[in-house]
């Protein structure tokens, strides 16, 4: 999604009021409800959400200088920075040692790199296809990658082949190197 | 309950993931100097590099050969890096800036600025520094070689070379030639017009 992007993508810029940032904090919580302890920590009432509106129909959101989380459609997806900061709260999924290097540099993930035995998936029922992952690596801690699922994860287990991931954000895009000012 | 995270002031990656930026060396000089208790635990035990491949092998579940080709591919990537930074290098400190003023009429004149390109300068931002600096119009346009070039009204060539050369230096790159063209020689003592 952010493999070409660059300010020239930015159409407009504004500032969010306060009561959409309150609806956007609830809808941010209802999609991730264990953000709900930090939500107020991550968005302090006092501050100033920014709307960045790109290129696509792609809208991000920063607070004080720092891009906290976009959409493309209704979903709202964190940025990698948030992730790191509380990881806990996203549904994740792991890759092996050997994806990571295809990982950063901006491929879909396939399946084998998720059931290999460095990778893990989430006990079934699992997550539905088209939900949105945060992908972990093998013996790291933080977080390398956001995706969607291209099938769902019990799918992943059994068919075992072809595209598992769509790469949405990961660490090194152009997302990741941007820079509001 | 927020996390703090460390970014690789290199990279820009978590120091975990420094391995896979192709700038391995660079990163673990500014880890140890601004890290040094992360760069332990990220790379005790790894001196020689021998001893780091057998380390990783042992954690790691890829197997022995994908693994042997991963650290290949790795070290064939961080060459590559090192081989890019050197060229863009090079091509930085080979070009050089042009301060030119031209005239315009009678005591006027407008200073240009081109190659600044390479340089990895926001030539907007620039522009509105100057503007507010010198007090006076300044834009981003583009000259006779389809290059943006910063024009900026009035003579300020002087002050715009000491600035030029100050944010170079805070660059580190102190070695750019910056080249000054007067492009109108000052006619005081002729008349003007013929």
């Amino acid at each position: 999604m952010f493999r070409k992007f660059a300010k020239e993508d930015v159409h407009s810029r504004s500032n969010v009021k306060s009561s959409v940032q309150r609806s956007l904090k609830s809808k941010l919580v209802s999609q991730y409800p264990k953000l709900e302890d930090v939500i107020d920590e991550l968005v302090p009432k006092k501050s100033q959400v920014e709307l960045i509106k790109c290129e696509d129909k792609i809208q991000l959101y920063s607070v004080d200088g720092e891009i906290l989380f976009f959409q493309k459609f209704e979903e709202l997806i964190p940025t990698l920075k948030l992730v790191h900061k509380f990881p806990e709260a996203y549904p994740t999924v792991q890759v092996d040692r050997g994806a990571i290097k295809f990982v950063l540099s901006g491929a879909n993930i396939m399946c084998p790199g998720l059931t290999s035995p460095g990778a893990s998936l989430p006990e079934a029922p699992g997550y539905d296809k088209g939900s949105v992952v945060v992908v972990k690596a093998e013996n790291k801690e933080s977080s390398l990658a956001i995706g969607k699922l291209m099938m769902s994860t019990e799918d992943i287990k059994s068919i075992n082949k072809g595209h598992g991931v769509e790469m949405i954000h990961h660490l090194g895009d152009p997302l990741w190197h941007f820079n509001i000012d | 309950m927020l996390k703090e995270v460390v970014y690789c002031g290199v990279c820009t990656y978590p120091p975990e993931y420094c391995e896979f930026s192709g700038k391995l060396k660079r990163c673990k000089i500014w880890l140890q100097e601004n890290h040094a208790e992360l760069f332990e635990k990220l790379y005790s035990g790894e001196d020689a590099e021998v001893e780091g491949v057998s380390g990783k092998l042992a954690e790691s579940s890829i197997g022995e050969k994908r693994e042997e080709k991963l650290e290949k591919d790795l070290l064939k990537m961080q060459a590559k890096q090192e081989n890019r930074e050197q060229r863009e290098l090079a091509k930085k400190l080979s070009s050089k800036i042009i301060i030119r003023r031209e005239a315009r009429t009678k005591r006027k004149s407008i200073v240009a600025i081109s190659g600044l390109e390479v340089f990895e300068i926001d030539m907007k931002k620039l522009a509105k520094t100057f503007a507010s600096k010198f007090a006076t119009g300044c834009s981003v346009s583009k000259n006779a070689e389809k290059k943006d070039e910063i024009v900026i009204q009035g003579d300020v060539m002087e002050e715009v070379e000491n600035y030029l050369h100050s944010i170079l230096a805070e660059k580190g790159l102190k070695d750019v030639k910056v080249e000054v063209v007067d492009g109108a020689v000052k006619k005081k003592k002729k008349p003007e017009g013929a």
